[in-house]
């Protein structure tokens, strides 16, 4: 685990020397098993059910679907870049940032990451009947601040996500939180620590004008401070503002990797303008 | 920014170069496992979220109940009123047992902490998915955390317990501390019994439904209602089957808590070795379902 966090707003002294890679993937495939949603028959069927396991106990893994999501895809990042991953739906963006981040297992080839990237996904979920100063104060203490760093910024990251804008919401369970207040709140909790490795799915769609605006500028901070910031987005513009460079992914094979503004320029040909 | 290293996604650079240039940056592949060292170290810099997580769960259980942290004591004491007019009323066991109230109560509340550990060590890691995904921490923080909020929870109940007592005319006395250590011990149990489940129910979810049954099974085979000894002692049982129920974790457990509390629970109505086993129970759970859950570690929250 990395040490203790930089002072906020101090960035590191760029070197002369080039940058170092903080994420090198290397010909990875990732394949998505799924348990028992094969056929619609057989789901809830108990006798198919209990072939299931009979079968498993066989060795092979029937009754369990597989995806072939990230197919041999290699690259690496460099410290300081901020990564666009853009692509149709289902072409595995989500899918190997979520590998990145260690959540998932590949199949084949290597991850090898500097320090623990953290992933910030519109579908974290956190503890529902809590309120959101719990929530944030256990966001914290989870990710390793101490007790005091805890109570220094809580105040931060309720501020920063804007729930209170509206009333005292940060004192109300989240399950009282509308879905764009809580994927604010959580954006807002994970972006608190400075991260070596930041991965974003989403996240930055959700929220106001404002909102955007706030979390743009902590991307920003973050990639000054030497880190390496990910971003997968829809939003076509999102990536162009906050991106230097983009991967795009096709049925989960990289198809292109370069610049922002050319990898861009090729996409949305291929999407005809649409996202 | 353009560099010397190969960008475009056609010129793949062998395997032995990608390891080199991660290992020569100090970079380590992603979602590993941590030493055992390593491991130790991070949760217990995560010991304060381990407790403020424990509480929070705790204030939050009963939140949406009218009667909202009243209930902390209601349900135990609801419990044993169950088991009293069951065991106590109807089949008559308080004729053997002397002070049958605040020994029913003993049994049932340290069996219970017990058994809703387990429940909830099941479900630690595969009811917590969502935080699990979201933030990286030690997992084997939920179940400890989980255990300590039971604790908490049994603390409680032992506050209602001790008014019980007192009310039942049981005085005072310095044996009281003795629950301290086999407190102690039973929460390593319980620790060590909650990871084992968690990294079994993360894999398995079916566990979560069977182990209700398994559960009850375990207590009525805990002379939480009935005095072991008694029942064994006009009985012709197998050498093996008596050894077993004393030997028994949650009987052992029980039984010192009788002890500690009980005036009229003598040492004489303690089975042989009793510490020893409580220690050994404590020692093998903990430490073994500790590593048990630890040689998972990275497999948590996947797929």
């Amino acid at each position: 685990m990395a040490a203790a966090d930089a002072t906020p707003g101090a960035s590191t002294p760029r070197t002369h020397e080039p940058p170092a890679p903080t994420v090198v993937v290397d010909a990875v495939d990732i394949v998505y098993r799924v348990h028992g949603s094969g056929a619609a028959t057989a789901r809830g069927a108990a006798t198919a059910a209990l072939g299931r396991v009979l079968r498993r106990r066989g060795g092979a893994e029937a009754g369990v679907r597989t995806v072939h999501a990230v197919r041999g895809v290699s690259f690496t990042a460099l410290r300081g870049e901020a990564i666009g991953l853009v692509g149709t739906n289902g072409s595995g963006k989500s899918t190997l940032l979520k590998a990145v981040a260690g959540l998932l297992p590949v199949e084949r080839g290597r991850i090898y990451t500097e320090g623990q990237p953290s992933l910030l996904g519109v579908n974290a979920a956190l503890m529902n009947d809590l309120t959101g100063e719990r929530n944030v104060r256990l966001g914290c203490l989870a990710m390793g601040m101490s007790r005091e760093e805890t109570r220094e910024r809580g105040a931060g990251i309720v501020d920063f996500s804007g729930i209170d804008d509206k009333g005292d919401f940060s004192s109300l369970p989240m399950r009282t939180y509308s879905s764009g207040m809580a994927a604010r709140l959580r954006f807002s909790i994970g972006a608190a620590k400075d991260h070596d490795v930041l991965l974003i799915d989403e996240a930055l769609a959700t929220g106001d004008r404002a909102f955007q605006q706030r979390s743009q500028a902590r991307v920003r901070a973050l990639r000054e401070r030497a880190g390496t910031v990910f971003l997968v987005s829809h939003n076509n513009k999102s990536i162009r503002d906050t991106c230097d460079r983009v991967l795009w992914l096709e049925h989960g094979e990289l198809r292109l990797d370069g610049p922002t503004a050319e990898v861009m320029k090729e996409y949305e040909r291929f999407t005809g303008g649409r996202s | 920014m353009t560099l010397v290293l190969d960008k475009p996604p056609t010129a793949e650079p062998p395997a032995e170069s990608a390891a080199a240039l991660a290992a020569r940056h100090g970079l380590t592949v992603s979602g590993a496992r941590p030493s055992l060292p390593a491991y130790v170290r991070e949760l217990w810099r995560r010991r304060h979220f381990i407790t403020a997580f424990a509480t929070a769960k705790l204030t939050a259980q009963y939140s949406r109940a009218k009667l909202g942290q009243l209930w902390q004591v209601l349900t135990p004491l609801l419990n044993a009123a169950v088991y009293y007019f069951i065991f106590g009323v109807l089949m008559d066991t308080k004729h053997d047992v002397p002070d049958y109230v605040p020994f029913l109560v003993t049994g049932v509340f340290v069996f219970t902490f017990t058994q809703q550990s387990a429940l909830a060590g099941t479900r630690a890691v595969s009811g917590s998915l969502g935080l699990v995904r979201a933030l990286h921490f030690p997992r084997a923080a939920l179940p400890i955390s989980y255990c300590l909020q039971q604790l908490q929870q049994l603390l409680f109940s032992l506050g209602a317990l001790l008014a019980i007592l007192l009310c039942f005319g049981v005085p005072p006395s310095a044996s009281w501390l003795l629950v301290l250590p086999a407190l102690t011990l039973q929460f390593v149990f319980n620790a060590g019994l909650a990871l084992a489940l968690a990294r079994l129910g993360a894999r398995t979810p079916d566990i979560a439904q069977l182990m209700p049954f398994v559960l009850r099974t375990w207590m009525y085979a805990s002379g939480v209602m009935w005095s072991i000894d008694k029942v064994l002692a006009d009985r012709d049982l197998p050498r093996a089957v008596t050894v077993l129920l004393e030997a028994n974790p949650a009987a052992v457990y029980i039984d010192l808590m009788r002890f500690a509390l009980i005036d009229s629970f003598h040492a004489d109505r303690l089975p042989p070795h009793v510490w020893a086993w409580a220690t050994g129970w404590a020692l093998i759970a903990g430490v073994g379902g500790f590593l048990y859950f630890w040689k998972a570690e990275e497999t948590y929250g996947r797929g």
